[in-house]
């Protein structure tokens, strides 16, 4: 890889002095491109677009980093575990029982406190169902994330016939990601929640990298493990809340971004692993977004490109033997 | 004895699945000197067809599972977890966008060659992986199949096709009617193909080298149940859509107590299918009377739920 070689070599403060320059360039451009002249109409309405955009990769990237770090395995995330479809499974459910018209008159903070409930629940339920126990294999614990997937997908798709086509394209525009139409109020509550997570978080980043070491080894060294992994664990719920509830489920950006920050800083340190990732991911929405507005005019959504890519880097990955 | 118990079991099932239904069908309305001419057809152009279908379905499908995992040598392979169903209904929707006219059996067959592509794509990925676990065979196996997904809902998206896309996914048996269904009929032929061959796949499902020094093709052997687990996938995702953990559940279930013998595991399979299948059909049409929901969501409910206590009880021997 010629980025590789570009960067990997240096320094990583550098590495995300780099990384900086591209976000704000990306930004910029995403901001003025082809405006003509009618500024104070396209600056908010971009503005709020790019804040959407970087606050979900943000949320995305940490609660993906974190998530591996106290799994220890690189090839896990929190939307591989089911996430996604049980957003589309309450979006689907609120849909059906409120009909399209209720449904969009839904105070939009409400129905975003519901859906980070019953997610916080759910990863509650599954992690420690299934790390609490102990000695349960990282494998298992991600086919039963899958199957409940497949459980809560069917469950969607189910109500989904039972809606008539009309309805559905309203259903259509919530499910896929997409940055065009963000909720302002939304917005501000994400990202309320997303800053109380930054600060619990930026408190424990020394933290953080000891757990890297695996988890004897921090017990070792003082840390106490079952109440820092639940910690995090509340943290990673309430962000994929975030970013699923404001542009839907992206199940295989978080595995994409997380592996690239770490093939790109070559460091355990999360102080510097955390916003090398979190501005890979703003860059690669803000680019996507903007390619999708210019190239494609809108005609798909990111999340089937990112799957697409996603999945084969996913496959990629094992087959070069990445440390699993 | 105890497969024509269960026989029996599976009769009486088909005969309540007979009877279940908005029009009405009474025993007594048929079996009197002048039958009911109004039940008789409903019977004949409606019910019989999707009981049919319903135990085709699941004998076929769970047989392709049993077959999948022993090439595979995986137990939690399936066609819905090897990226076949997915590739079938993304050969689907370019039959549909290319060529629209096509009769059912030509889409059927594009969608078995899309079919075949993938599962044979998704044999020599596992070949490239060094296997630390036996669950990174149905996690690559998801994942390729999203990445199939995802080229499909990129076209449906564009083309406005979701709706039909989410139909082909989830099988359903309300449509199913005389002139409608037939095409199933070929995936019993294939069953027998199955049966006739089991000993065969036995053996490969004890590797490669072992199956070359009985003198045997291994290749030969892979390349027929491939092409019978793609063929069974395309025509039931063509007719009534996918029936997913169907071919998962069931042969897992069954090689508990027959062990990994191909030849006694298929009847009890084939047995086992069409009784889930059948009993998600008729839950689906009775929990919401007279309304249905397709027998696809219950075989997900039930079935994601039974293989999670599968999966979890068979922890301590899984590494």
């Amino acid at each position: 890889m010629s980025v590789e070689s570009l960067v990997v070599e240096r320094r990583p403060e550098r590495t995300l002095l780099i990384l900086g320059g591209v976000m704000v360039g990306v930004a910029v451009l995403f901001l003025l491109f082809g405006a003509s002249g009618q500024w104070d109409f396209v600056l908010p309405f971009r503005g709020r677009k790019l804040a959407t955009a970087l606050l979900v990769g943000y949320a995305i990237a940490v609660s993906t980093v974190l998530f591996q770090t106290v799994t220890g395995n690189r090839v896990l995330t929190p939307a591989i575990l089911g996430f996604d479809n049980l957003y589309v499974f309450i979006q689907t459910c609120l849909l059906y029982f409120l009909g399209s018209g209720k449904a969009a008159s839904l105070d939009p903070r409400l129905q975003f406190g519901v859906e980070v409930l019953i997610m916080v629940a759910f990863s509650a339920v599954l992690f420690w169902g299934l790390f609490g126990g102990g000695g349960r294999s990282l494998h298992l614990v991600l086919l039963t994330g899958v199957v409940l997937g497949v459980l809560f997908r069917s469950l969607a798709s189910f109500l989904q016939r039972l809606i008539d086509p009309n309805e559905f394209i309203f259903l259509q525009d919530r499910f896929f990601a997409s940055f065009n139409n963000p909720d302002q109020e939304l917005l501000v509550v994400a990202f309320v929640l997303t800053l109380g997570v930054s600060v619990v978080g930026f408190r424990m980043l020394k933290t953080f990298d000891v757990l890297v070491l695996g988890r004897e080894t921090a017990i070792n060294l003082g840390v106490d493990h079952q109440r820092t992994a639940a910690i995090i664990l509340v943290l990673v719920a309430i962000l994929v809340s975030v970013s699923s509830a404001l542009v839907g489920p992206v199940t295989f950006f978080g595995l994409l971004v997380s592996n690239l920050a770490h093939t790109l800083v070559r460091t355990y340190r999360h102080a510097l692993v955390l916003p090398a990732a979190a501005l890979i991911a703003g860059v690669c929405l803000v680019a996507g977004q903007f390619v999708l507005e210019q190239v494609f005019a809108f005609n798909t959504s990111p999340r089937v490109i990112i799957d697409f890519v996603g999945g084969l880097v996913f496959i990629g990955m094992l087959m070069r033997r990445a440390p699993v | 004895m105890r497969l024509f118990v269960a026989g029996i079991v599976i009769l009486f099932l088909a005969l309540g699945s007979l009877l279940i239904g908005v029009g009405d069908v009474s025993w007594h309305a048929l079996v009197t000197p002048s039958p009911d001419e109004q039940a008789l057809q409903l019977l004949v152009i409606s019910r019989i067809p999707r009981l049919l279908a319903v135990m085709l379905v699941g004998t076929s499908l769970g047989v392709a599972g049993l077959l999948l995992q022993m090439l595979v040598r995986n137990r939690f392979v399936e066609p819905s977890t090897a990226g076949s169903a997915e590739s079938a209904s993304m050969g689907l929707m370019v039959a549909a966008v290319l060529a629209p006219q096509l009769p059912v059996v030509g889409k059927m067959l594009v969608a078995a060659a899309f079919a075949m592509g993938g599962t044979a794509l998704f044999l020599l990925i596992l070949r490239r992986i060094p296997l630390r676990s036996v669950l990174i065979v149905p996690l690559v196996g998801l994942v390729l199949g999203s990445v199939f997904d995802s080229v499909t809902t990129f076209y449906a998206y564009r083309l406005d096709l979701l709706q039909s896309v989410n139909a082909w996914k989830t099988g359903d048996f309300s449509t199913i009617l005389r002139g409608r269904y037939e095409l199933l009929w070929l995936t019993l032929g294939l069953t027998c193909c199955a049966y006739v061959a089991a000993d065969r796949f036995t053996v490969a499902g004890m590797g490669e080298s072992f199956t070359t020094n009985l003198g045997m093709n291994y290749t030969r052997i892979m390349g027929l149940g491939l092409l019978i687990v793609s063929l069974v996938t395309a025509m039931v995702v063509v007719t009534v859509g996918m029936v997913p953990f169907l071919g998962l559940l069931v042969p897992n279930l069954v090689s508990m107590f027959t062990g990994d013998n191909a030849r006694k595991a298929i009847p009890w399979v084939a047995v086992g299918g069409a009784g889930f299948v059948l009993l998600c059909d008729i839950i689906g049409r009775v929990v919401r009377f007279p309304y249905e929901i397709p027998g696809a969501t219950i075989a997900g409910v039930l079935g994601s739920v039974l293989f999670l206590y599968v999966l979890l009880r068979r922890d301590a021997r899984v590494g």
